[in-house]
């Protein structure tokens, strides 16, 4: 095959994997920002958070990182549950969230990442799946299991949220929370409490997102950072509330970013990816997938 | 530069207890002032330390303008601000031009990425705006660590000029004063919108945009006049920062603490009036100072990060507010 095609074609099949990863990062977000209407910024420092927690207890265990951040998530779920009761506390219950609460998870992910250098020092983490060194190979494209088994894990996370928001009572509470929290009240379901549980869970997908992240790449307490723009990029264009969007919009991203990387160079893929948003904001600010409001 | 873009309009109503004319008098008395204290103590961590402090005051009370005023949190200070220390870095190498003309350059730099980004997301609300200017950041940074004449992702160095200007005993101490003269008038500037009537158009639309709108308030155009504004002052802010270190590199320049800075310094002092970030300024950079040099550099963006927290929860209309309350 013509080595140029053979180029493009892996770049896009290992940008779809990549855009797994990112669709594990943003899935949470979808539902904070998306449904719950909070603008948690300190999102990735929260996948950061669970990808080095993830990195310190496989260095002591040695099980699977991937299992690890399974493990993890209930504790993440009561952390974010927690936040939220802050949150909720005082900010939404005042009506200051626009300025105020964004300055305040923004002071988070900072306490967050400090905390972390503080905590675990500088240098970069890592956690080596026993699988870690195995590539398939499909004719001429490469499969690496490091970038397929995360990104396979987080899409069945997602379903698994996706399945949970659409047939369980409590799932489509969340999903009417978006839409009408007065109206919940008439169902006498408190929306507070809904809103408590959906903010918990998305902390969870946070969690699981940092196992993803570290089985793929070292991990260090500011990486995050490159993730904010992401994240918040894929859930605008993916249409806020729409997890179906949100995935779509991650593998989209991931094959803008990689295809860029590889033919020019890594160091101009984040302005590719994030001049995309710009535009997006510009001229269809509800995203590609969502409604028009 | 609000005069020229609104209307014929009415001079503000005058305030309580000082007209313009008679505040940019005091600031540039008190600039006067502080210049002649740092030439008393005349040592050169005095001036690093005191410059230090007031490009924050520039940069926090520029976010403010945007940030406070009109309710619009713009997570991409850094970006304006790297872009005036780029400017200084490019027209320097580009026309061999000092400190004072890179000023006046890298103001008119941060305007018109001001005006651009204003132009392209204000339309947007809210999360939306301040996620867009996030990006900017990114992309503004992306741009610098691929072009090869301002250093790339190297770095440059910028070297202070041998002879030392007019009357000061070293560079850094003119280099202070230059500071100082800025934060004075970056701190006047803040005041004189605050009670114009840009000022009151930009309150009005904080606190109701639609309602603001339908009163007959010109938004989008108050909101352009306002980040224009707000960005060439953040570039201004940065332009000097080459010369305090001789040296500047991507991830410094763009780094979060600008941005994370630029922020809570406002919400510390409080957003509604040109007080609010000086003072904000004033503690939280003398703090991060005094923790940077006592403890470490770490030690000292965690303290920014708790107060922020702190204040956000505790005190929502931060140390002004608190007085305010009380009396």
């Amino acid at each position: 095959m013509d080595p140029d095609l053979v180029l493009l074609l892996n770049g896009i099949v290992s940008g779809l994997l990549l855009g797994g990863l990112y669709a594990a990062a943003a899935a949470g977000l979808s539902v904070s920002f998306g449904m719950l209407d909070v603008v948690n910024i300190a999102h990735p420092a929260f996948m950061v958070l669970g990808a080095l927690l993830v990195a310190l207890l496989w260095a002591a265990t040695g099980i699977d990182p991937l299992i690890l951040s399974i493990l993890l998530t209930p504790a993440f779920w009561a952390l974010g549950a927690a936040i939220y009761v802050a949150y909720h506390h005082f900010f939404e219950r005042r009506g200051d969230e626009a300025i105020q609460g964004l300055a305040f998870f923004f002071g988070v992910m900072f306490i967050i990442e400090v905390g972390l250098v503080m905590a675990v020092g500088p240098e970069q983490h890592f956690a080596d799946a026993s699988y870690a060194n195995t590539t398939w190979r499909l004719g001429e494209i490469d499969l690496p299991l490091r970038m397929l088994v995360p990104a396979l894990v987080a899409l069945a996370a997602i379903g698994g949220l996706v399945f949970f928001l659409r047939r369980t009572f409590t799932g489509r509470a969340i999903a009417a929370v978006a839409q009408d929290r007065e109206a919940l009240r008439l169902l006498a379901i408190d929306p507070v409490r809904i809103k408590r549980l959906a903010f918990g869970i998305s902390i969870a997908m946070a969690a699981l997102a940092g196992g993803a992240l570290v089985v793929v790449q070292p991990v260090d307490a500011w990486s995050g950072h490159v993730f904010i723009g992401r994240v918040f990029a894929i859930v605008i264009m993916g249409g806020l509330s729409s997890l179906g969007g949100c995935v779509l919009a991650a593998l989209a991203f991931g094959v803008v970013e990689n295809v860029t990387a590889t033919f020019y160079g890594p160091s101009w893929s984040p302005a590719v990816a994030f001049g995309c948003l710009l535009l997006v904001l510009a001229i269809r600010p509800q995203g590609f997938f969502g409604r028009t409001a | 530069m609000s005069d020229a873009t609104l209307p014929a309009m009415p001079v503000s109503p005058a305030s309580r207890w000082m007209g313009h004319g008679s505040f940019w008098l005091a600031a540039a008395v008190a600039a006067l002032l502080v210049i002649l204290a740092l030439r008393g103590f005349g040592s050169e961590y005095a001036y690093f330390a005191a410059t230090f402090v007031l490009q924050y005051v520039v940069l926090a009370t520029a976010w403010n303008i945007l940030g406070g005023y009109a309710g619009y949190v713009n997570f991409g200070a850094a970006a304006f601000f790297a872009a005036g220390a780029y400017t200084t870095v490019a027209i320097g190498k580009a026309l061999g031009l000092g400190l004072l003309p890179c000023i006046a350059f890298a103001a008119l730099v941060g305007g018109a990425l001001g005006l651009g980004t204003g132009i392209l997301t204000l339309r947007l609300r809210g999360a939306y705006f301040a996620i867009a200017t996030l990006c900017l950041s990114v992309v503004l940074q992306t741009i610098v660590v691929n072009w090869d004449y301002v250093g790339g992702s190297r770095g440059a160095y910028v070297i202070r000029p041998r002879e030392v200007p007019w009357l000061f005993d070293s560079y850094s101490g003119f280099l202070c004063a230059v500071m100082v003269v800025l934060a004075a008038a970056a701190v006047a500037l803040a005041r004189t919108i605050e009670k114009s009537r840009l000022g009151l158009g930009l309150a009005a639309l904080r606190d109701d945009e639609a309602a603001a709108e339908a009163a007959g308030v010109p938004t989008l155009r108050l909101k352009l006049v306002a980040t224009t504004i707000s960005g060439a002052m953040m570039a201004v802010a940065g332009a000097p920062l080459p010369y305090l270190g001789s040296y500047v590199e991507p991830n410094s320049a763009f780094g979060l603490a600008y941005a994370v800075n630029a922020i809570a310094m406002p919400l510390i002092g409080g957003t509604a009036s040109w007080a609010g970030p000086l003072i904000g300024a004033v503690l939280l950079a003398s703090l991060q100072q005094a923790a940077t040099v006592t403890i470490s550099s770490a030690a000292n963006l965690m303290i920014v990060g708790v107060v922020l927290v702190v204040f956000v929860c505790a005190a929502p209309h931060g140390i002004i507010g608190l007085f305010r309350r009380s009396r």
